[in-house]
């Protein structure tokens, strides 16, 4: 019972706030499905589908910008590339949804999806079997995905590629993997991607249980991987890894393996995005290789930096604002849109370094700062 | 090859329908029976009216026959007189063919066409290429004889012939042998005879030649006539397969340029200030639109435009740049990944601004006539004038760039603050001064990029996105700080580049070569041509 004393004692100290975070998550989920499922829809209270399936799309965007926060804001590892362990996961949950669709595609075939009907292929890739089982369609939608972190992070920590060389390099992954999933070739749908999903586990995808319970699951592994992350942030392997972070070569000197613990650290940043995007897919109704575009990666890493990175709920905090900004914005101006998003990342790198969640202790800061002045001229005088 | 002969013949027809315009010269009144039977004879009998018409009144001709080529002939329905009808801006001009001399305008209800079909066309465009033997230049004669090529027949080896004994240029000369020998091969009924043309024909790239050829290889009754052919065929293979190499390399060669362009200028800002600028690839397009906006404030003279675009892009993008850097990364300094970050942000802002001003739509930048055309080393290896002139200026860019590096004081502050900030510092070097110029450079380099790669690709607000990454991989393969890592890299990829394209296709080429770097990286994680000494780290 040690870890969950400790657990919950850590809510307390500034940190990553656990109680607080979960506590508000349940009540969220468990206060709009509700709202969706037993309130009358002429309530004023009532939630419609529609929020929901939005509210559950913030989630599984929360889920990745917790990924990049996990690297980026406890390792200083600035991946650009964690929008293709995303697209991944999705792709795997993809392919499991389109095999349930059966014999209800355009085309009728009960084995092939429509895209694979009209590019004349008369069996499925190897690549496709299996996929119509929902735990193995699932363990790969991890296991791909991880794999893929595991041999770039072995391949670049091991020789000690960091800093830009480092984001740079995981960019050019995701823009090579967005090139190869346009090909039609790879099987994958290509330009229009996995689409036209029908249902789940034999429960109707459009109907409003089933976006509800999607929701909440998103909810619930949110809070599992916060909680998860935390303990690992909290450890002994946490702090070696903040080690790192702030000083890799004198860590490496005091005998640590650092590779290693980057490595696998990648590992579960990247597990998390694939999660993440397994739960995406079935609320958005689709995954395309745009997913893959180095501009979505890229994106993660600004909710991270506007929520306040190294604070777990800080990520999760700038993936729900910037997002609920960027759905009310497209919808007044699309044009505008790229141009705040575009400000945001300048404004927040030159002012707002420690985010949105770090904004009250930089402005005691500089109230600090001012009083101590003030003293100073006072003692002067 | 035979299409683009065709379409030559067609538009020096156009050309010379064109100059003839305002007034013919009149035609010897002895065709006038001639012409009337043209006008009487069914599309089936017109040829041999055409081979009277040509045997009788010779290079007078050709304007009729460039007329009935283009569909302008017409007879006037009354008195059966031949007239062409020609328009020149929507004002229509006609012309009696016999007189030459223009006349009133008539209405449509009063003439009727003279029709042609796709037989007669190929019979025109013989008729005038056999005529053009006789013209003055050697250009045209040449093109003549090469449409030539294609369908030889007695009455045209006799024009040949004729033309051959008095061809004073070399190169003609060389091109109607070449007609002679060919016909020889296909008529001849001795063996030794087709042996003899077979000889004379090789080596040659022609690609009538190589048909022919290809047909006595599988069809000729005597089987050292086929020996023989498949020899020169095999000869001719090795010929062509080795111009198609040089062909390829030029491609690759281009790439590289177009890469180097893109690349230098990031090798700069990132070699002196260790910060990735994403917003690079913008100054790019910044330059490529200067381009585009130069031509539409000079519409009349293009010729010149890009002499003044240049300067312009290299300001406009230079401007930018200095900006850049003083409202925004100096304010980051030691912090490369927030660097990264204010810079992509300030790219989402450029592309947005160009959207909104210019639209989203690409816009096509107009190339100067001296540009456009290629240079015809044979039949099979042409190189085209653009990427000729961008491989040069690309080199002539980085060229500059080196000598304005090791031979000016800038280029002396410049490589002081890129081995040892600190240093140069203490020693009373203005670093700041230095970065905010440094950047400047870098970027109006790449505004000049802007320019050479409006020459080869629309222009649009994606156009410096999809060089950014590919830039980044040449800086990084080349290793940082080393302006000739950058060169050797710019080119290898582009070579490497093109040379996968035909055996994997375009797309997964470039994967491929993205894969290859991120293994390379592991290899030698600092480039191919690591700084040594104390400037490293």
């Amino acid at each position: 019972m040690n870890w969950l004393t400790q657990l919950f004692a850590a809510g307390r100290t500034p940190g990553h706030r656990v109680l607080p975070f979960v506590t508000v998550l349940f009540l969220v989920t468990t206060l709009a499905s509700m709202a969706n499922l037993m309130l009358p829809e002429s309530s004023p209270l009532h939630v419609s589908t529609y929020t929901i399936t939005l509210l559950g799309k913030y989630l599984s965007y929360a889920m990745l910008a917790l990924a990049v926060d996990v690297i980026w804001g406890y390792c200083g590892i600035l991946s650009l590339g964690h929008g293709a362990f995303f697209a991944l996961g999705g792709y795997g949950m993809g392919m499991y949804l389109m095999r349930q669709i059966g014999d209800r595609g355009v085309y009728g075939n009960p084995d092939l999806p429509d895209f694979m009907v009209f590019l004349n292929w008369d069996s499925l890739p190897w690549y496709w079997m299996g996929m119509d089982q929902f735990w193995f369609a699932m363990l790969m939608a991890l296991a791909v995905p991880g794999l893929l972190a595991f041999v770039f992070g072995w391949l670049a920590f091991r020789s000690r590629v960091t800093g830009v060389y480092l984001s740079i390099m995981t960019q050019a992954l995701t823009y090579a993997l967005m090139l190869a999933f346009f090909r039609n070739e790879m099987g994958f749908g290509g330009n229009n991607g996995l689409t036209d999903f029908k249902d789940i586990l034999g429960f109707d995808l459009q109907s409003d249980t089933t976006r509800v319970a999607l929701f909440a699951t998103t909810a619930l592994m949110l809070g599992v991987v916060y909680i998860l992350s935390h303990l690992i942030l909290k450890s002994r392997m946490g702090k070696l890894i903040v080690a790192i972070r702030d000083g890799e070569a004198r860590a490496r000197f005091l005998g640590y393996r650092t590779d290693l613990y980057k490595v696998w650290l990648f590992v579960f940043s990247a597990l998390i995005a694939a999660m993440a995007g397994a739960l995406y897919v079935p609320q958005v109704g689709i995954i395309n290789p745009g997913e893959f575009s180095p501009l979505n990666s890229i994106e993660v890493v600004v909710w991270v930096a506007v929520g306040g990175r190294g604070t777990l709920y800080g990520a999760v905090i700038g993936a729900l604002l910037v997002n609920y900004a960027k759905t009310r914005f497209t919808a007044i101006m699309p044009e505008g849109w790229l141009f705040a998003l575009g400000a945001l990342f300048v404004l927040v790198t030159l002012y707002l370094p420690k985010g949105l969640v770090g904004l009250s202790g930089q402005l005691a800061a500089s109230r600090e700062r001012k009083a101590g002045k003030a003293a100073q001229q006072e003692a002067h005088s | 090859m035979k299409r683009l002969l065709a379409i030559c013949c067609y538009c020096l027809g156009l050309m010379l329908s064109l100059s003839a315009t305002a007034a013919e010269k009149p035609l010897p009144s002895e065709l006038e029976p001639l012409l009337q039977e043209l006008t009487e004879s069914s599309l089936s009998k017109a040829i041999p009216v055409l081979d009277a018409l040509e045997a009788e009144g010779g290079e007078a001709l050709q304007p009729l026959f460039s007329y009935m080529l283009e569909g302008d002939l017409y007879y006037i329905k009354s008195s059966r007189q031949v007239i062409a009808v020609s328009e020149e801006a929507g004002q229509e001009t006609f012309i009696d063919m016999l007189s030459g001399s223009e006349i009133e305008p008539l209405s449509s209800r009063d003439i009727k066409k003279i029709r042609v079909n796709n037989r007669l066309r190929g019979h025109l465009r013989d008729a005038i290429a056999r005529l053009q033997l006789g013209s003055e230049s050697a250009a045209v004669r040449e093109s003549a004889v090469r449409s030539l090529l294609s369908d030889l027949d007695e009455n045209t080896l006799a024009s040949i012939r004729e033309a051959r004994l008095n061809e004073s240029a070399g190169n003609v000369k060389d091109v109607m042998d070449m007609a002679l020998a060919l016909y020889r091969l296909e008529s001849a009924a001795e063996a030794s005879d087709r042996i003899e043309a077979i000889a004379q024909l090789e080596g040659s790239l022609e690609g009538d030649v190589r048909n022919a050829l290809n047909r006595i290889a599988d069809n000729d009754p005597s089987p050292q006539v086929q020996q023989a052919a498949q020899k020169a065929l095999v000869g001719i293979e090795q010929k062509v397969e080795f111009y198609a190499f040089i062909d390829q390399l030029f491609f690759g060669l281009s790439l590289g340029s177009v890469l180097l362009l893109a690349a230098i200028g990031l090798a700069i800002t990132f070699g002196v200030m260790g910060v990735i600028n994403m917003a690079h690839g913008e100054m790019i397009m910044l330059g490529a639109y200067t381009t585009y906006v130069v031509q539409l404030l000079m519409p009349n003279h293009i010729e010149y435009s890009l002499w003044v675009a240049i300067p312009a892009a290299f300001v406009v993008s230079g401007m930018a740049g200095v900006l850049l850097e003083r409202l925004v990364i100096r304010h980051l300094h030691g912090r490369p990944l927030e660097t990264l970050l204010a810079t992509f942000g300030v790219s989402l802002v450029l592309q947005q601004l160009v959207r909104t001003v210019f639209s989203p739509l690409n816009r096509q930048v107009a190339s100067p006539e001296w540009m456009s055309g290629a240079w015809e080393i044979n039949p099979v290896l042409s190189l085209t004038l653009n990427r000729l002139y961008i491989l040069a200026f690309a080199l002539l860019v980085f060229f500059a760039l080196m000598l304005l590096l090791k031979k000016s004081s800038l280029g002396l502050n410049v490589r002081a603050v890129s081995q040892n900030r600190d240093m140069a510092k203490s020693m009373g070097i203005p670093t700041g001064r230095v970065d905010a110029l440094t950047f400047g450079l870098g970027s109006g380099i790449a505004g000049i990029a802007g320019v050479a790669l409006s020459q080869l690709t629309n222009v649009g607000p994606n156009l410096g996105q999809s060089y950014i990454i590919d830039s980044f991989m040449v800086v990084v393969f080349g290793g940082v700080g080393n302006l000739w890592g950058t060169l050797v890299a710019a080119f290898s990829l582009g070579i490497a580049n093109k040379f996968l394209e035909p055996v994997t296709g375009a797309v997964l080429a470039s994967i491929l070569v993205l894969v290859f770097i991120i293994l390379f990286i592991q290899k030698r994680p600092k480039g191919l041509f690591p700084q040594k000494g104390r400037a490293a780290e």
